[in-house]
């Protein structure tokens, strides 16, 4: 009886501590939302609530006022991560294969290589020397999408892992006795029993693209070329970026630009799609992070 | 023995040819930049080429470890980074323990999926969220805290004193989820009928926890710290760098190794310093690795990374 009695104290306890966990990692966004959906006037005055005195929606309209810049800027996230992750997830499993398969000579070699960028690296002078010196990327699209993103040792490691542990290597074998190529066998066997693994590191490399801002910080100075990431982080730093970006339409609309809550507009439009999609793909991000160790 | 040798090539080619692409990503992406670590012991000028421009041998560094700041970034990124080690190891294995502990599946799964939001979301948006609640014109804290309890409004992005406690804990609310996924899959590694047996033996929850979870999750905190330590020379750059604004008020608090390099390379156009305290990182930082892998590998075989 009385350890029942301490065997539901114990669930209350940690409920309780895992629910304030929960409340503390997700009421920032609450504000954050909220905040976006307040009227100015009542902003100023009182600051950013979780419940607003008066709500409002002029954050929203005045920045449809200006989507142009905005819808640009999604378009070039769209654009980089679909491009970045359809690219990553056909290299990544082309590198990984071949160093899962230990009756492939260089497969030890290789995977040294490929882990060592994990434990030493030039860091930014040099990288930012090679690409904008040699390669000239500097304000273009392919500046959003190769340098750091593309492909990276973790994902490598991870995904030959997968290989390693998941594709019995008497398949491959009787694909092999069967006349199949190495290509074929790779496409026409391996892949297809490697979807869990593709929908992960599809998911980190999407994510990462689409978080992105470092790309955009070192090598695009061009407003054009801006990610929505960059974007924000333009708009951080001056909040009249918006209405100077668009040049005589701020004489044009009359209405003066709502700053605060628009702030709080613009890190929402950034972060709604993460939050609509994340619970869809959640799943999948849990299951890749515990995939296993990672090692040489 | 030779035509053997020739067929096996023959029959490797393809594989090798697989790995082509994503080999010539990563050299050049990682290889030819360790390669440019040059940089750092010439007087790059653009206009001579960064092949042409004089070698100055050390000076680069004279002229960094003369300034304060290679003492101030340095001891930022190190201390940091230790109070995210401490305070990661902590608070994550007692989040994992609860996680494994709820007994209604749904209600775990809802706290996971809250608590690792944070980590999927951009340092930038994160950024806009702190100063949702620091900035002194509209800020929660300023307003709704602060001016309830009748006390003076705070200028948070002036003040230093307030960084390193609002930095520990946005890195902590922003990774804590994620962290304490890997210790949670290996508390459900943990054999159960060890619990089993111990509730026979009429031991509660505490009593198992102390006695048996946390023993048994030693060697994987041992390699998360470990692992930690070998980065403890990198920081994080986004949460430096975005989370304070790039105020300078702030920098003797907020500056570190990577926030330096970035600003002396972009911001003052410093190659020599930048490339210097770039070098400094990655020298320090690569035998900090290789340091920690070898206590891993002293101290639990397996969790060794090479």
């Amino acid at each position: 009886m009385k350890k029942m009695k301490s065997e539901t104290m114990f669930q209350i306890v940690i409920n309780v501590i895992l629910i304030l966990l929960t409340l503390c990692s997700l009421l920032p966004f609450v504000l954050l939302i909220m905040s976006s959906f307040t009227e100015e006037a009542s902003l100023i005055a009182e600051g950013y609530r979780f419940w607003p005195k008066v709500f409002s929606l002029d954050a929203y309209r005045y920045i449809i006022g200006r989507a142009g810049t905005i819808f640009r800027a999604y378009g070039i996230t769209l654009l980089v991560t679909a491009v970045g992750t359809a690219l990553s997830l056909v290299i990544t499993p082309m590198l990984a294969y071949p160093l899962s398969r230990t009756d492939f000579k260089l497969h030890n070699v290789l995977s040294f290589l490929v882990f060592f960028t994990m434990l030493f690296n030039g860091g930014l002078v040099p990288t930012y020397m090679m690409w904008t010196q040699f390669f000239h990327i500097k304000n273009t699209i392919y500046a959003l999408i190769f340098p750091s993103l593309l492909l990276n040792a973790f994902n490598v490691m991870l995904m030959k892992n997968y290989f390693k542990m998941n594709i019995p290597f008497s398949l491959i074998e009787a694909a092999k006795i069967d006349g199949a190529g190495e290509f074929y066998i790779f496409y026409k066997v391996v892949l297809p029993l490697s979807k869990p693994i593709m929908a992960t590191i599809g998911l980190f490399v999407g994510i990462g693209y689409w978080n992105d801002w470092q790309n955009g910080l070192y090598y695009v100075t061009d407003a054009k070329l801006f990610s929505l990431q960059n974007f924000l982080n333009r708009m951080m730093q001056n909040i009249n970026y918006l209405a100077t970006a668009e040049g005589s339409e701020a004489v044009k609309g009359a209405m003066i630009m709502p700053s605060s809550s628009m702030r709080m507009a613009l890190a929402v439009i950034g972060v709604v799609p993460i939050m609509i999609l994340y619970p869809f793909f959640q799943k999948y991000f849990v299951k890749g992070m515990t995939v296993g160790s990672v090692k040489g | 023995m030779k035509t053997k040798k020739r067929t096996n090539w023959a029959r490797q080619a393809p594989l090798l040819a697989m790995t082509l692409p994503g080999m010539l990503y990563l050299f050049i992406n990682n290889y030819i930049p360790i390669g440019g670590l040059f940089i750092a012991f010439k007087d790059i000028d653009y206009s001579k080429g960064i092949f042409k421009s004089d070698w100055v041998g050390l000076e680069n560094f004279k002229y960094l470890f003369r300034t304060e700041d290679a003492f101030l970034i340095t001891r930022n990124t190190l201390l940091y980074n230790l109070v995210f080690i401490v305070l990661g190891v902590v608070i994550c294995v007692a989040i994992a323990i609860m996680l494994s502990e709820v007994t209604k599946k749904f209600l775990m799964k809802f706290y996971q999926t809250a608590l690792l939001l944070p980590h999927l979301i951009s340092i930038i948006i994160i950024a806009y969220i702190v100063y949702a609640f620091l900035n002194s014109d509209t800020g929660f804290i300023n307003h709704s805290i602060l001016g309830a309890l009748g006390k003076e409004p705070v200028n948070f992005y002036a003040e230093t004193k307030y960084w390193p406690f609002i930095l520990v804990f946005v890195y902590i609310w922003k990774s804590m989820g994620y962290t304490s996924i890997i210790y949670f899959s290996a508390v459900l590694g943990i054999d159960r009928s060890l619990y089993e047996a111990a509730t026979v033996d009429g031991a509660g929850k505490l009593k198992q926890i102390f006695y048996i979870t946390l023993p048994l999750l030693k060697p994987t905190v041992i390699t998360m710290v470990l692992m930690n330590i070998g980065r403890i020379f990198y920081s994080d750059f986004g949460l430096f760098l975005q989370v304070p604004m790039n105020q300078g008020a702030l920098f003797r608090v907020t500056n570190t190794i990577d926030t330096y390099v970035y600003r002396a390379l972009m911001v003052n156009n410093d190659i020599g310093m930048a490339s210097a305290a770039g070098l400094y990182q990655s020298l320090v930082g690569f035998l900090l690795v290789l340091g920690a892998n070898l206590l891993v590998r002293k101290t639990d075989p397996d969790s060794a990374l090479f």
